[in-house]
Protein backbone atom coordinates (compact mmCIF):
# COMPACT_ATOMS: atom_id res chain seq x y z
CA UNK A 1 0.00 0.00 0.00
CA UNK A 2 3.01 2.33 0.59
CA UNK A 3 4.60 1.40 -2.49
CA UNK A 4 2.06 1.37 -5.35
CA UNK A 5 4.80 1.75 -8.28
CA UNK A 6 3.36 4.79 -9.69
CA UNK A 7 5.04 7.91 -9.21
CA UNK A 8 2.98 11.00 -7.58
CA UNK A 9 2.43 13.98 -10.55
CA UNK A 10 4.46 16.79 -10.42
CA UNK A 11 3.21 19.40 -8.26
CA UNK A 12 3.32 21.41 -11.57
CA UNK A 13 1.18 18.92 -13.13
CA UNK A 14 -1.81 20.42 -14.76
CA UNK A 15 -4.52 17.24 -13.42
CA UNK A 16 -2.92 17.39 -10.02
CA UNK A 17 -5.46 18.47 -7.26
CA UNK A 18 -5.87 22.20 -6.08
CA UNK A 19 -4.47 22.83 -3.01
CA UNK A 20 -6.88 22.45 -0.15
CA UNK A 21 -7.51 26.14 0.26
CA UNK A 22 -8.25 26.44 -3.28
CA UNK A 23 -10.52 24.04 -4.24
CA UNK A 24 -14.23 24.35 -4.76
CA UNK A 25 -16.57 23.01 -1.86
CA UNK A 26 -19.88 23.78 0.02
CA UNK A 27 -17.73 25.66 3.15
CA UNK A 28 -16.95 28.66 0.19
CA UNK A 29 -20.34 28.83 -1.35
CA UNK A 30 -22.40 29.53 1.72
CA UNK A 31 -21.27 32.98 2.26
CA UNK A 32 -22.39 34.27 -0.91
CA UNK A 33 -19.01 33.68 -1.95
CA UNK A 34 -19.02 31.16 -5.06
CA UNK A 35 -16.74 28.23 -5.23
CA UNK A 36 -14.60 29.31 -7.43
CA UNK A 37 -12.09 27.49 -9.49
CA UNK A 38 -8.68 29.25 -9.83
CA UNK A 39 -10.14 31.96 -12.87
CA UNK A 40 -13.50 32.09 -13.68
CA UNK A 41 -14.01 30.88 -18.01
CA UNK A 42 -15.80 34.05 -18.97
CA UNK A 43 -15.60 38.17 -17.84
CA UNK A 44 -18.40 39.33 -19.92
CA UNK A 45 -21.77 38.58 -20.77
CA UNK A 46 -23.60 40.10 -23.56
CA UNK A 47 -27.56 39.98 -24.32
CA UNK A 48 -28.74 41.49 -27.32
CA UNK A 49 -33.09 41.05 -27.99
CA UNK A 50 -35.79 43.44 -29.71
CA UNK A 51 -39.65 42.38 -29.50
CA UNK A 52 -40.90 40.27 -27.10
CA UNK A 53 -37.53 40.33 -25.64
CA UNK A 54 -37.72 42.47 -22.30
CA UNK A 55 -39.91 39.53 -20.84
CA UNK A 56 -37.17 36.63 -21.40
CA UNK A 57 -34.53 39.75 -19.74
CA UNK A 58 -36.87 39.31 -16.73
CA UNK A 59 -36.24 35.99 -16.51
CA UNK A 60 -32.71 36.24 -17.29
CA UNK A 61 -31.25 39.37 -15.02
CA UNK A 62 -33.22 39.09 -11.88
CA UNK A 63 -31.15 35.33 -11.90
CA UNK A 64 -27.72 36.20 -11.68
CA UNK A 65 -26.23 36.44 -7.93
CA UNK A 66 -24.67 39.91 -6.65
CA UNK A 67 -21.41 37.35 -6.46
CA UNK A 68 -21.27 37.32 -10.48
CA UNK A 69 -17.74 37.69 -11.67
CA UNK A 70 -18.87 39.18 -15.12
CA UNK A 71 -19.93 42.21 -16.11
CA UNK A 72 -23.72 41.77 -18.40
CA UNK A 73 -24.27 44.21 -21.37
CA UNK A 74 -27.42 44.31 -22.45
CA UNK A 75 -28.90 46.24 -26.02
CA UNK A 76 -32.28 46.38 -26.66
CA UNK A 77 -33.97 48.04 -29.88
CA UNK A 78 -36.07 50.64 -28.34
CA UNK A 79 -37.43 54.06 -29.54
CA UNK A 80 -34.44 56.15 -30.49
CA UNK A 81 -35.75 59.45 -29.51
CA UNK A 82 -37.11 58.54 -25.63
CA UNK A 83 -35.66 57.86 -22.76
CA UNK A 84 -35.25 54.34 -21.47
CA UNK A 85 -36.86 52.74 -18.47
CA UNK A 86 -35.36 49.71 -18.26
CA UNK A 87 -32.31 50.56 -16.15
CA UNK A 88 -35.19 51.69 -13.38
CA UNK A 89 -37.28 48.97 -14.16
CA UNK A 90 -34.38 46.38 -13.73
CA UNK A 91 -32.52 48.37 -10.48
CA UNK A 92 -35.54 47.34 -8.76
CA UNK A 93 -35.79 43.56 -9.54
CA UNK A 94 -32.03 42.55 -10.00
CA UNK A 95 -29.64 41.64 -6.95
CA UNK A 96 -26.45 43.50 -9.14
CA UNK A 97 -26.05 46.86 -9.70
CA UNK A 98 -27.95 48.04 -13.03
CA UNK A 99 -26.97 51.28 -14.97
CA UNK A 100 -27.42 53.20 -18.27
CA UNK A 101 -24.00 53.29 -20.01
CA UNK A 102 -21.69 56.36 -19.75
CA UNK A 103 -19.00 56.71 -21.91
CA UNK A 104 -15.47 55.12 -20.43
CA UNK A 105 -17.44 53.15 -17.24
CA UNK A 106 -15.16 50.52 -15.95
CA UNK A 107 -15.68 47.60 -16.29
CA UNK A 108 -13.85 45.55 -13.63
CA UNK A 109 -16.43 45.52 -11.00
CA UNK A 110 -20.00 43.42 -12.11
CA UNK A 111 -22.69 45.48 -13.14
CA UNK A 112 -25.68 45.55 -16.12
CA UNK A 113 -25.26 47.94 -18.22
CA UNK A 114 -27.94 48.72 -20.53
CA UNK A 115 -27.14 50.73 -23.77
CA UNK A 116 -28.87 54.00 -24.25
CA UNK A 117 -30.89 54.94 -26.45
CA UNK A 118 -29.58 56.35 -29.79
CA UNK A 119 -25.90 55.10 -29.04
CA UNK A 120 -23.91 51.76 -30.11
CA UNK A 121 -22.78 50.44 -26.66
CA UNK A 122 -19.09 48.56 -27.69
CA UNK A 123 -16.84 47.52 -25.55
CA UNK A 124 -13.08 48.57 -25.42
CA UNK A 125 -9.60 47.86 -23.78
CA UNK A 126 -9.86 48.82 -20.21
CA UNK A 127 -11.95 47.12 -20.28
CA UNK A 128 -14.61 49.84 -20.15
CA UNK A 129 -17.96 50.81 -22.00
CA UNK A 130 -17.32 52.56 -25.49
CA UNK A 131 -20.29 54.27 -27.01
CA UNK A 132 -20.48 55.84 -30.85
CA UNK A 133 -22.64 57.09 -32.65
CA UNK A 134 -21.48 55.41 -36.23
CA UNK A 135 -25.14 55.04 -38.12
CA UNK A 136 -27.46 52.87 -37.09
CA UNK A 137 -26.68 48.97 -38.29
CA UNK A 138 -30.14 47.29 -39.25
CA UNK A 139 -32.04 49.87 -38.88
CA UNK A 140 -30.70 50.00 -34.94
CA UNK A 141 -28.79 52.03 -33.00
CA UNK A 142 -28.03 50.88 -30.39
CA UNK A 143 -26.99 47.42 -32.71
CA UNK A 144 -26.32 43.95 -31.25
CA UNK A 145 -24.20 42.72 -34.06
CA UNK A 146 -22.16 46.25 -32.52
CA UNK A 147 -21.79 45.06 -29.20
CA UNK A 148 -21.19 41.19 -29.77
CA UNK A 149 -18.45 42.07 -32.32
CA UNK A 150 -16.60 44.39 -29.98
CA UNK A 151 -16.90 41.24 -27.14
CA UNK A 152 -15.78 38.64 -29.54
CA UNK A 153 -12.81 41.11 -30.28
CA UNK A 154 -12.06 41.81 -26.92
CA UNK A 155 -12.80 39.24 -24.80
CA UNK A 156 -12.02 36.81 -27.02
CA UNK A 157 -13.53 32.91 -25.98
CA UNK A 158 -14.01 34.68 -22.46
CA UNK A 159 -17.37 35.67 -23.37
CA UNK A 160 -20.81 34.45 -23.30
CA UNK A 161 -23.50 35.93 -25.93
CA UNK A 162 -27.36 35.73 -25.68
CA UNK A 163 -29.55 36.29 -28.44
CA UNK A 164 -33.13 36.92 -27.90
CA UNK A 165 -36.39 37.80 -29.27
CA UNK A 166 -36.99 40.03 -31.77
CA UNK A 167 -37.89 40.51 -35.42
CA UNK A 168 -35.42 41.37 -37.51
CA UNK A 169 -31.53 39.63 -37.84
CA UNK A 170 -29.73 41.64 -36.33
CA UNK A 171 -27.10 40.18 -33.90
CA UNK A 172 -26.88 37.49 -35.92
CA UNK A 173 -23.46 37.99 -37.39
CA UNK A 174 -22.09 39.30 -34.08
CA UNK A 175 -23.00 35.36 -32.73
CA UNK A 176 -21.64 33.86 -35.59
CA UNK A 177 -18.23 36.21 -34.27
CA UNK A 178 -18.48 35.33 -30.55
CA UNK A 179 -18.93 31.47 -31.75
CA UNK A 180 -15.74 32.51 -34.58
CA UNK A 181 -13.80 33.33 -30.92
CA UNK A 182 -14.40 30.82 -28.64
CA UNK A 183 -16.99 31.96 -26.79
CA UNK A 184 -20.43 30.82 -25.54
CA UNK A 185 -23.54 31.24 -27.82
CA UNK A 186 -26.51 30.88 -26.00
CA UNK A 187 -29.86 31.67 -28.08
CA UNK A 188 -33.55 32.30 -26.96
CA UNK A 189 -35.64 28.98 -28.18
CA UNK A 190 -37.85 30.20 -30.91
CA UNK A 191 -40.40 28.63 -29.50
CA UNK A 192 -40.94 30.24 -26.50
CA UNK A 193 -40.25 33.74 -28.64
CA UNK A 194 -42.77 36.39 -29.01
CA UNK A 195 -41.11 37.31 -32.51
CA UNK A 196 -38.68 34.27 -33.64
CA UNK A 197 -36.94 35.92 -36.38
CA UNK A 198 -33.73 37.08 -34.17
CA UNK A 199 -33.23 33.75 -32.90
CA UNK A 200 -33.54 31.43 -36.05
CA UNK A 201 -31.39 34.35 -37.74
CA UNK A 202 -28.50 33.34 -35.24
CA UNK A 203 -29.11 29.67 -35.49
CA UNK A 204 -28.89 29.85 -39.06
CA UNK A 205 -25.39 31.55 -39.01
CA UNK A 206 -23.88 28.96 -36.27
CA UNK A 207 -24.65 26.25 -33.93
CA UNK A 208 -25.39 27.84 -30.79
CA UNK A 209 -23.97 25.65 -27.79
CA UNK A 210 -27.54 26.25 -25.79
CA UNK A 211 -31.25 27.13 -27.45
CA UNK A 212 -32.77 27.25 -24.46
CA UNK A 213 -36.45 29.09 -23.05
CA UNK A 214 -35.63 32.41 -20.91
CA UNK A 215 -36.07 31.02 -17.30
CA UNK A 216 -33.36 27.91 -18.42
CA UNK A 217 -31.23 30.49 -19.70
CA UNK A 218 -31.54 32.48 -16.76
CA UNK A 219 -30.73 29.09 -14.96
CA UNK A 220 -27.84 28.30 -17.17
CA UNK A 221 -25.96 31.65 -15.92
CA UNK A 222 -27.03 31.14 -12.47
CA UNK A 223 -25.17 27.30 -12.86
CA UNK A 224 -22.07 28.28 -14.49
CA UNK A 225 -21.87 30.51 -11.67
CA UNK A 226 -22.18 28.11 -9.20
CA UNK A 227 -19.39 26.15 -11.15
CA UNK A 228 -17.39 29.05 -10.58
CA UNK A 229 -16.93 29.73 -14.06
CA UNK A 230 -18.59 32.92 -14.48
CA UNK B 1 -7.29 25.53 -16.90
CA UNK B 2 -7.36 25.79 -21.12
CA UNK B 3 -4.92 27.89 -22.67
CA UNK B 4 -6.63 30.14 -24.80
CA UNK B 5 -7.10 28.67 -28.43
CA UNK B 6 -3.61 30.12 -30.14
CA UNK B 7 -5.38 30.47 -33.44
CA UNK B 8 -7.56 32.73 -31.91
CA UNK B 9 -4.93 34.49 -29.94
CA UNK B 10 -2.94 35.55 -32.29
CA UNK B 11 -5.12 36.60 -35.04
CA UNK B 12 -6.65 39.09 -32.72
CA UNK B 13 -2.24 39.83 -31.93
CA UNK B 14 -1.97 40.25 -35.56
CA UNK B 15 -4.82 42.40 -36.56
CA UNK B 16 -4.23 44.68 -33.04
CA UNK B 17 -0.73 44.78 -34.56
CA UNK B 18 -1.54 46.04 -38.14
CA UNK B 19 -3.97 48.59 -36.47
CA UNK B 20 -1.46 50.43 -34.96
CA UNK B 21 1.05 50.53 -38.01
CA UNK B 22 -1.56 51.86 -39.98
CA UNK B 23 -2.63 54.44 -37.38
CA UNK B 24 1.30 55.30 -37.13
CA UNK B 25 1.92 55.08 -41.04
CA UNK B 26 -1.34 57.70 -41.58
CA UNK B 27 0.67 59.79 -39.03
CA UNK B 28 3.75 60.01 -40.36
CA UNK B 29 2.62 61.02 -43.95
CA UNK B 30 -0.89 62.83 -43.45
CA UNK B 31 0.04 64.05 -40.49
CA UNK B 32 -3.46 62.90 -38.92
CA UNK B 33 -3.22 61.51 -35.69
CA UNK B 34 -5.76 58.71 -34.62
CA UNK B 35 -3.35 57.33 -32.35
CA UNK B 36 -5.54 58.11 -29.31
CA UNK B 37 -8.41 57.36 -31.04
CA UNK B 38 -10.75 54.59 -28.89
CA UNK B 39 -9.52 51.29 -30.62
CA UNK B 40 -12.84 49.45 -31.01
CA UNK B 41 -15.18 52.20 -32.64
CA UNK B 42 -11.75 52.73 -35.01
CA UNK B 43 -11.66 48.70 -35.95
CA UNK B 44 -15.48 48.74 -36.89
CA UNK B 45 -14.65 52.09 -39.35
CA UNK B 46 -11.59 50.16 -40.29
CA UNK B 47 -13.36 46.74 -40.86
CA UNK B 48 -15.83 48.91 -42.91
CA UNK B 49 -13.13 50.56 -44.86
CA UNK B 50 -11.65 47.18 -46.05
CA UNK B 51 -14.53 45.92 -47.80
CA UNK B 52 -14.99 49.60 -49.23
CA UNK B 53 -10.76 49.67 -50.92
CA UNK B 54 -11.04 45.42 -51.13
CA UNK B 55 -8.28 44.89 -49.14
CA UNK B 56 -8.32 41.60 -46.95
CA UNK B 57 -6.05 43.01 -44.48
CA UNK B 58 -4.94 46.09 -42.75
CA UNK B 59 -1.70 45.66 -43.88
CA UNK B 60 -3.20 45.56 -47.59
CA UNK B 61 -4.96 48.75 -46.45
CA UNK B 62 -1.42 50.15 -45.43
CA UNK B 63 0.11 49.51 -48.77
CA UNK B 64 -2.68 50.99 -51.01
CA UNK B 65 -2.38 54.32 -47.93
CA UNK B 66 1.13 54.45 -48.64
CA UNK B 67 1.10 54.16 -52.34
CA UNK B 68 -1.68 55.22 -53.62
CA UNK B 69 -2.50 58.91 -53.43
CA UNK B 70 -6.00 59.07 -53.55
CA UNK B 71 -6.58 56.11 -51.10
CA UNK B 72 -6.02 58.29 -48.18
CA UNK B 73 -8.47 61.02 -48.01
CA UNK B 74 -11.19 58.65 -49.25
CA UNK B 75 -10.28 56.41 -46.26
CA UNK B 76 -10.53 59.85 -44.14
CA UNK B 77 -14.03 59.58 -44.91
CA UNK B 78 -14.72 56.48 -43.20
CA UNK B 79 -12.48 57.25 -40.17
CA UNK B 80 -14.00 60.32 -39.38
CA UNK B 81 -17.46 61.22 -41.04
CA UNK B 82 -19.88 61.68 -38.15
CA UNK B 83 -23.69 62.53 -38.86
CA UNK B 84 -25.96 64.08 -36.36
CA UNK B 85 -29.09 65.66 -36.07
CA UNK B 86 -29.45 69.49 -35.50
CA UNK B 87 -30.86 69.38 -32.34
CA UNK B 88 -30.08 66.38 -31.19
CA UNK B 89 -31.04 65.97 -27.80
CA UNK B 90 -33.46 68.61 -27.30
CA UNK B 91 -33.32 69.03 -23.80
CA UNK B 92 -29.97 69.82 -24.50
CA UNK B 93 -30.65 72.77 -25.88
CA UNK B 94 -33.59 73.83 -23.45
CA UNK B 95 -31.11 74.18 -21.25
CA UNK B 96 -28.73 76.16 -22.94
CA UNK B 97 -31.41 78.24 -23.84
CA UNK B 98 -33.03 78.65 -20.03
CA UNK B 99 -30.06 78.22 -17.78
CA UNK B 100 -26.79 79.39 -20.03
CA UNK B 101 -28.52 82.16 -22.02
CA UNK B 102 -29.37 84.22 -19.44
CA UNK B 103 -26.19 84.33 -18.16
CA UNK B 104 -24.31 85.22 -22.05
CA UNK B 105 -26.41 88.02 -22.35
CA UNK B 106 -24.51 90.06 -19.60
CA UNK B 107 -21.42 89.80 -22.20
CA UNK B 108 -21.31 92.56 -25.08
CA UNK B 109 -19.64 89.95 -27.46
CA UNK B 110 -19.74 86.23 -27.68
CA UNK B 111 -17.50 83.37 -28.30
CA UNK B 112 -18.63 79.63 -28.57
CA UNK B 113 -16.66 76.60 -29.99
CA UNK B 114 -18.19 73.58 -31.52
CA UNK B 115 -15.08 71.46 -31.68
CA UNK B 116 -15.88 68.37 -33.73
CA UNK B 117 -17.97 70.12 -35.70
CA UNK B 118 -18.74 67.56 -38.96
CA UNK B 119 -20.89 68.89 -40.99
CA UNK B 120 -22.20 71.48 -38.57
CA UNK B 121 -25.63 70.61 -38.16
CA UNK B 122 -24.45 71.41 -33.86
CA UNK B 123 -23.37 75.06 -35.06
CA UNK B 124 -26.30 75.73 -37.02
CA UNK B 125 -28.62 74.79 -34.24
CA UNK B 126 -26.82 77.11 -31.54
CA UNK B 127 -27.09 80.50 -34.33
CA UNK B 128 -30.46 79.68 -34.83
CA UNK B 129 -30.90 79.33 -30.73
CA UNK B 130 -28.92 82.36 -30.38
CA UNK B 131 -30.54 83.76 -33.42
CA UNK B 132 -34.40 83.12 -31.46
CA UNK B 133 -32.59 84.51 -28.42
CA UNK B 134 -31.68 87.74 -29.60
CA UNK B 135 -27.79 87.09 -29.06
CA UNK B 136 -26.49 86.33 -32.83
CA UNK B 137 -25.95 89.96 -33.54
CA UNK B 138 -23.35 90.00 -31.31
CA UNK B 139 -21.75 86.13 -31.70
CA UNK B 140 -19.23 84.28 -33.52
CA UNK B 141 -19.57 80.34 -33.60
CA UNK B 142 -16.28 78.51 -34.46
CA UNK B 143 -17.13 75.14 -36.11
CA UNK B 144 -14.19 73.18 -35.92
CA UNK B 145 -13.54 69.50 -37.46
CA UNK B 146 -10.43 67.90 -39.27
CA UNK B 147 -12.42 66.38 -41.67
CA UNK B 148 -11.92 69.21 -44.33
CA UNK B 149 -14.91 67.69 -46.79
CA UNK B 150 -17.13 67.75 -43.80
CA UNK B 151 -16.23 71.42 -43.43
CA UNK B 152 -16.92 72.05 -46.98
CA UNK B 153 -20.65 70.91 -46.06
CA UNK B 154 -20.96 73.15 -43.18
CA UNK B 155 -19.67 75.95 -44.85
CA UNK B 156 -22.14 75.36 -47.36
CA UNK B 157 -25.08 75.09 -45.06
CA UNK B 158 -26.89 72.41 -47.44
CA UNK B 159 -28.71 69.88 -45.63
CA UNK B 160 -30.75 67.12 -47.27
CA UNK B 161 -34.72 67.52 -47.40
CA UNK B 162 -34.99 63.93 -45.84
CA UNK B 163 -33.53 64.79 -42.64
CA UNK B 164 -35.28 68.26 -42.64
CA UNK B 165 -38.42 66.71 -40.86
CA UNK B 166 -36.86 64.88 -37.54
CA UNK B 167 -34.48 68.67 -37.60
CA UNK B 168 -38.07 70.27 -37.48
CA UNK B 169 -39.53 68.05 -34.49
CA UNK B 170 -36.17 68.40 -32.91
CA UNK B 171 -36.15 71.82 -32.58
CA UNK B 172 -39.89 72.21 -31.70
CA UNK B 173 -39.17 70.16 -28.70
CA UNK B 174 -36.20 72.43 -27.60
CA UNK B 175 -38.19 75.22 -26.38
CA UNK B 176 -37.94 77.00 -29.84
CA UNK B 177 -39.47 80.57 -30.38
CA UNK B 178 -40.06 80.23 -34.27
CA UNK B 179 -40.31 77.91 -36.98
CA UNK B 180 -36.99 75.76 -38.23
CA UNK B 181 -38.32 77.16 -42.19
CA UNK B 182 -38.18 80.47 -41.10
CA UNK B 183 -34.23 79.71 -41.70
CA UNK B 184 -33.41 77.96 -44.77
CA UNK B 185 -35.25 77.55 -48.25
CA UNK B 186 -35.89 74.08 -50.07
CA UNK B 187 -35.07 73.26 -53.40
CA UNK B 188 -34.64 70.29 -55.70
CA UNK B 189 -34.88 68.17 -52.34
CA UNK B 190 -32.54 69.81 -50.29
CA UNK B 191 -32.19 72.43 -47.69
CA UNK B 192 -29.96 75.60 -47.68
CA UNK B 193 -30.05 77.96 -44.30
CA UNK B 194 -29.82 81.44 -44.58
CA UNK B 195 -26.73 83.66 -45.26
CA UNK B 196 -27.42 85.70 -42.19
CA UNK B 197 -26.49 82.54 -39.75
CA UNK B 198 -23.63 81.93 -41.90
CA UNK B 199 -22.15 85.17 -41.49
CA UNK B 200 -21.62 84.68 -37.66
CA UNK B 201 -19.68 81.20 -38.63
CA UNK B 202 -16.18 80.70 -39.19
CA UNK B 203 -14.90 77.10 -39.73
CA UNK B 204 -11.97 75.98 -39.72
CA UNK B 205 -9.74 72.83 -39.70
CA UNK B 206 -8.60 71.84 -36.41
CA UNK B 207 -7.59 68.48 -34.49
CA UNK B 208 -7.93 68.08 -30.74
CA UNK B 209 -5.33 66.13 -31.06
CA UNK B 210 -2.87 67.97 -32.09
CA UNK B 211 -3.87 71.83 -31.92
CA UNK B 212 -3.80 74.15 -29.65
CA UNK B 213 -6.11 76.50 -28.85
CA UNK B 214 -7.09 79.71 -30.93
CA UNK B 215 -9.19 82.15 -29.06
CA UNK B 216 -10.69 82.98 -25.66
CA UNK B 217 -14.16 81.12 -25.63
CA UNK B 218 -17.57 81.48 -23.14
CA UNK B 219 -19.36 78.63 -24.65
CA UNK B 220 -17.47 75.36 -26.00
CA UNK B 221 -19.73 72.47 -27.17
CA UNK B 222 -18.30 69.48 -27.30
CA UNK B 223 -21.05 66.35 -27.88
CA UNK B 224 -20.26 62.65 -28.71
CA UNK B 225 -16.64 63.65 -29.90
CA UNK B 226 -14.92 62.72 -26.87
CA UNK B 227 -16.93 59.22 -27.18
CA UNK B 228 -14.48 58.23 -29.91
CA UNK B 229 -10.88 59.22 -27.42
CA UNK B 230 -9.33 57.08 -25.42
CA UNK B 231 -8.73 58.49 -21.92
CA UNK B 232 -5.38 60.23 -22.66
CA UNK B 233 -6.73 62.66 -25.43
CA UNK B 234 -10.12 63.03 -23.65
CA UNK B 235 -7.84 64.65 -21.20
CA UNK B 236 -6.12 67.06 -23.95
CA UNK B 237 -9.30 67.95 -25.38
CA UNK B 238 -10.83 68.93 -21.98
CA UNK B 239 -7.52 70.74 -21.05
CA UNK B 240 -7.84 72.66 -24.61
CA UNK B 241 -11.64 73.39 -23.57
CA UNK B 242 -10.32 74.71 -19.86
CA UNK B 243 -7.96 76.92 -21.53
CA UNK B 244 -9.99 78.60 -23.90
CA UNK B 245 -12.99 78.93 -21.78
CA UNK B 246 -13.06 82.27 -20.16
CA UNK B 247 -13.28 82.78 -16.56
CA UNK B 248 -16.47 80.92 -15.46
CA UNK B 249 -17.46 79.75 -19.25
CA UNK B 250 -19.67 77.20 -20.28
CA UNK B 251 -18.82 73.33 -21.63
CA UNK B 252 -21.73 71.10 -23.00
CA UNK B 253 -21.11 67.35 -23.91
CA UNK B 254 -23.03 64.75 -24.82
CA UNK B 255 -25.44 63.22 -23.31
CA UNK B 256 -23.69 59.35 -22.18
CA UNK B 257 -20.34 61.56 -21.44
CA UNK B 258 -19.08 62.37 -18.18
CA UNK B 259 -16.23 64.60 -16.90
CA UNK B 260 -15.78 62.23 -14.11
CA UNK B 261 -13.21 59.70 -15.41
CA UNK B 262 -11.41 62.56 -16.87
CA UNK B 263 -8.51 64.55 -15.23
CA UNK B 264 -10.05 67.65 -16.02
CA UNK B 265 -13.31 67.09 -13.06
CA UNK B 266 -11.85 69.51 -11.08
CA UNK B 267 -11.61 72.27 -13.06
CA UNK B 268 -15.39 72.40 -14.10
CA UNK B 269 -18.60 72.32 -11.63
CA UNK B 270 -22.08 70.67 -12.51
CA UNK B 271 -24.06 73.39 -14.04
CA UNK B 272 -27.38 71.46 -15.28
CA UNK B 273 -26.53 67.81 -14.74
CA UNK B 274 -28.80 66.05 -16.57
CA UNK B 275 -27.46 67.79 -19.91
CA UNK B 276 -23.94 67.46 -18.78
CA UNK B 277 -23.70 71.32 -18.90
CA UNK B 278 -20.61 71.99 -16.82
CA UNK B 279 -18.76 75.42 -15.81
CA UNK B 280 -15.29 76.07 -15.13
CA UNK B 281 -14.76 76.88 -11.91
CA UNK B 282 -13.24 80.47 -10.40
CA UNK B 283 -9.49 80.93 -10.22
CA UNK B 284 -8.53 78.57 -13.39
Amino acid sequence: MADTGIAPPPPSHPLSPLPAHLQAGPAQGRSGGPAHAAVPAYDAIVIGGSSGAIDALGAILPALPATLHACVLVVMHLPRDRRSLLADIFRQRCALPVQEATDGVRLTRPLICFAPPDYHLLVDAGPRVALSIDPPLHYSRPSIDVLFESAADLYGERVVAVLLSGANDDGARGLAAVHAAGGLTVVQAPASAPMPAMPLAGLARVTAHHVLAPYAVGALLADLHRKGQL
Amino acid sequence: MQPPSPSTHRKVRTADLEQRLLIDAIYHRYHYDFRGYAQASLRRRLNAALIRFDCRTLSQLQDRVLHEPMVFPALLEYLTVQVSDMFRDPGYYQSLRTEVVPLLRTYPSLKVWVAGCSAGEEVYSLAILLHEEGLLERTLIYGTDINPHALRAAESGIFDMARVAAFTENHARSGARSSLSDYYTARYGRVVFDKSLREHMVFSDHSLATDSVFAEMHLVSCRNVLIYFERDLQNRALGLFREALCHRGFLGLGSRESLRFSDQSEAFEDFVVEDRIYRKKAGL
